[in-house]
């Protein structure tokens, strides 16, 4: 495929915000890095292998949808329909250029769109023909999402593109297949695609949906009234249409014997990315960010030093944005240090960066809405109070207005500020998942 | 290339043609011309020359300049940024690239990235500023990190020049970063700059000192102010202190803005004074009879100041003294670097050596020396200037202005 010289690559910055004072004897090293993408710029000369454009500026991408057929979809069969619909308005929104398909998951996967084992290249034609073919897509059978994912990989990696998303609509459990069967096929093709998922109904498992999303990258949310999800798929094609550079590294760079507490994702979810680490040179590191289009995300690290000497200073960290090129090496988008600055005035080691004090606590609520939720459902009334009152307390406190009236919905606020609750009888339970599912939806600082 | 007669990181001794240091392994030859690091004051450092006229090099010990031009000492070489010197009358030093050659003075293992920190422990490496010297005929400073604080907030100038009478005259400007402001090193090297192109602009061309003096702060005041990203309430705008001082024949001119100071050590130490009077909270209680100095030195506002250089200031108000000695001396110009280990001006005088009007460059050193000893707990930096300024030279009137 033409890969034309100037493409809608966007050029990344960073910025670090922290407090480098550490006290005598201090080690533990706190910043919060912002990672921007800004779209349709130039690089600045930079010569980057990523996405290629065809004429006209088309991303050279590709998409696959993944719709549930279980039995259960027809229970009740507004379910279908509205999945139909969806995956309609989804097609819609596919750009001209940009590859696709459509696959039907039960206990096995089927290709529905365009059926031959490969993609379909969008156009006014192919967009016609993909949306009638839906109608083939009926309920009955299972649930076995790793099949699912297989087959969207194969269909994926058929053509040769720089964007690889999946968009993955379930209303189960994954109940065909072992869960040791899921997490393999996680490992076996994390990195692969991205993907983003919705659970429709009540019947599904957040930490299951959640565990997909994670591995792919992607987005995880609820759509409990089935009548939601043709402006959910819609807006989700969007933001994936809208996808410039996809295999973004976040290279992490610290000083011998500095161990890496924590690399958290922090904006727009929580994304714990300590594990993900891929060992990319000496005391160097490489955790995934998967796919960027115009957008801006927060990472909270936390690293921790060698002590040095007051008035000593040592580069704490490098992080440094990277894209993969052919030859094997690195492009560098962006890079910001993280330093660590040893200091007897207690004044300045003892200020708390806002940035970081700030996304601290909505870590803190993400943990505290999913402990005090697990504490409710195991009767432990007493604790799930406590965890849900700090919840509130802290949603109250950031501004995150969004996660306040989700977690009004679950308890009773007698107090906000104070943190003072009551667990309310009778929550229905797509209140209650709907906490569940975005808990981890963070708020940035407010300027 | 300068010649090392000591290695500048670990102090031990060596040989003119040694490459690398016995001691710590250093390369030395990357050294000479570069940054030592803190830590006593018997080390020279290297600032890369620039300036008007032929800058001797501080590895040397005294270039006389030629009759009828005037040198500037850059006391900040390359460390300012460049949007902060008012008129660009040096060449700015080259931007630090990877030093493939150097291993870190930390690890001695790692070589030193881009930003330079070591790439294997991360710790910075020294910088120019952590120490530098510097002397022209008659007038010397010296600047240093200290032992406390991870970088050096001041900056300074020594310069001389011919006044249209043809007498010689030296001035050095020392400025002390406000450590809680932004980007305050950026701060003292702008003002120092601008505060000495201003005061030998209007010396040259035959202004009262004291009138040039003050100018001169108003002008450094503006440099400072226009480093200062905008106003913003969280914002705390980059602000130094600015002491300045010029030995003529026949006077001897100090003004300032802030808590750093200028002393009079006449050469009999008989009654040497301090020449000016602190914008700082002590002073002000002192002054108006509120507190006795000691009660409000040894209060913990006693260092905050009440007047800076900066886009946060309240009011520029430079304040300056001109006097006429009565006997040979030196004027010492110091941030309280120095004077908080001998504030007094009979406990100063104590420490400064009986020769330093003939050789101001030891003797700021051993000023400098004295605060390391106490604890080197702030940046220190000390200028010495003889009077009357050492003659010999005041035979041709200014050279015109290139």
């Amino acid at each position: 495929m033409a890969r034309l010289a100037k493409s809608h690559l966007p050029e990344f910055s960073v910025e670090v915000y922290q407090n480098e004072f550490l006290p005598e004897g201090g080690r533990e090293v706190n910043a919060v890095v912002t990672v921007t993408a800004t779209g349709g710029g130039t690089t600045g000369g930079m010569p980057l292998t990523a996405v290629g454009t065809a004429d006209g500026g088309r991303p050279d991408a590709a998409v696959v949808l993944m719709v549930d057929c279980s039995g259960s979809m027809d229970y009740p069969s507004e379910k279908m329909r509205a999945a139909r619909q969806a995956t309609a308005a989804a097609i819609d929104t596919v750009r001209d250029g940009v590859s696709f398909a459509v696959v039907a998951g039960t206990h096995v996967a089927r290709e529905i769109y365009p059926g031959n084992g490969g993609l379909a290249v969008a156009d006014q034609f192919t967009r016609r023909d993909a949306k009638e073919s839906l109608r083939r897509l009926t309920a009955g059978g299972g649930t076995a999402i790793s099949s699912w994912l297989r087959l969207t990989d194969q269909l994926l990696h058929s053509q040769d593109v720089a964007i690889r998303h999946g968009i993955l609509l379930t209303d189960g459990r994954n109940e065909h297949e072992k869960p040791a069967t899921l997490l393999d096929t996680l490992g076996d093709l994390s990195g692969r695609f991205t993907c983003d998922c919705r659970g429709v109904g009540t019947d599904w498992e957040v930490e299951e949906l959640t565990r997909i999303s994670s591995a792919f990258l992607g987005s995880v949310d609820i759509v409990a009234d089935p009548s939601g999800l043709e402006a959910d798929f819609r807006s989700m094609m969007e933001t994936a249409m809208g996808k410039e550079v996809a295999d973004v590294g976040l290279r992490l760079w610290t000083p011998q014997n500095a161990e890496v507490v924590f690399l958290k994702q922090v904006a727009p979810t929580v994304e714990d990315l300590t594990a993900r680490r891929t060992e990319a040179a000496p005391r160097t590191g490489d955790y995934p960010t998967g796919s960027w289009g115009d957008e801006s995300r927060d990472y909270h690290l936390c690293v921790r030093v060698p002590s040095a000497s007051v008035g000593d200073e040592m580069l704490a960290a490098r992080v440094s944005l990277v894209l993969g090129q052919p030859d094997g090496g690195v492009s560098v988008l962006a890079q910001g240090l993280v330093r660590a600055v040893w200091t007897d005035d207690t004044a300045a080691s003892t200020r708390i960066n806002p940035q970081v004090a700030h996304y601290t606590g909505q870590a803190e609520l993400a943990q505290m809405i999913k402990q005090g939720l697990e504490d409710r459902k195991a009767g432990n009334l007493d604790s799930a109070t406590a965890k849900l009152g700090r919840a509130v307390q802290l949603a109250n406190a950031s501004g995150n207005e969004n996660t306040a009236k989700l977690l009004a919905k679950v308890v009773d606020v007698v107090d906000a500020a104070r943190g003072t609750v009551r667990i309310r009888p009778g929550v229905t339970e797509a209140d209650e998942m709907t906490l569940e599912t975005r808990s981890t939806k963070t708020v940035r600082v407010k300027k | 290339m300068p010649q090392l007669t000591a290695c500048p990181i670990c102090a031990e001794p060596c040989e003119p043609d040694d490459h690398y240091c016995g001691g710590c392994g250093v390369e030395l030859a990357a050294l000479a011309g570069n940054a030592p690091p803190h830590g006593s004051a018997a080390r020279r450092a290297g600032p890369p020359g620039g300036g008007r006229g032929p800058v001797p090099s501080s590895a040397v010990r005294t270039v006389p300049a030629p009759p009828g031009a005037r040198g500037t000492g850059p006391a900040a070489p390359g460390a300012a940024d460049p949007r902060g010197t008012a008129g660009v009358r040096r060449s700015p030093a080259p931007a630090p690239r990877g030093h493939p050659d150097r291993t870190c003075v930390s690890c001695h293992t790692g070589g030193i990235d881009n930003d330079g920190y070591c790439e294997n422990c991360g710790h910075a490496q020294p910088r120019e500023r952590d120490h530098m010297e510097r002397e022209l005929e008659g007038v010397a400073g010296v600047s240093d990190r200290g032992l406390r604080h991870h970088r050096n907030e001041d900056a300074f100038q020594v310069s001389a020049t011919i006044l249209p009478s043809g007498a010689p005259a030296v001035a050095a400007v020392v400025c002390d970063g406000v450590s809680s402001a932004t980007r305050p090193d950026e701060a003292s090297a702008a003002a120092a700059e601008a505060a000495t192109d201003a005061l030998l602009d209007a010396l040259e061309s035959g202004a009262d000192p004291q009138r040039a003096m003050h100018d001169a702060l108003l002008t450094a005041a503006e440099a400072v102010a226009a480093l200062s990203d905008g106003p913003s309430r969280d914002y705390n705008a980059p602000a130094c202190t600015c002491v300045s001082a010029v030995a003529a024949p026949d006077a001897v001119t100090v003004g300032w803005i802030g808590d750093s100071r200028a002393y009079w050590i006449p050469d009999d130490r008989v009654d040497p004074r301090r020449l000016t009077e602190d914008d700082s909270w002590a002073a002000r209680m002192v002054s108006a009879g509120l507190m006795s100095a000691a009660d409000a030195y040894a209060d913990e506002r006693a260092h905050a100041i009440t007047g800076w250089l900066g886009a946060d200031a309240v009011e520029i108000d430079p304040h300056t003294l001109s006097f006429r000695p009565e006997g040979p001396g030196v004027v010492v110009v110091c941030t309280d670097g120095l004077w908080n280990y001998a504030e007094s001006a009979v406990e100063l005088a104590a420490a400064v050596p009986p020769d330093a009007r003939t050789d101001p460059l030891r003797s700021a050193r051993h000023l400098v020396g004295i605060a390391l000893d106490g604890g080197g707990h702030d940046n220190v930096t000390v200028a010495v200037l003889p009077f009357p300024p050492a003659a010999g030279r005041g035979t041709e009137p200014a050279a015109p202005r290139p």
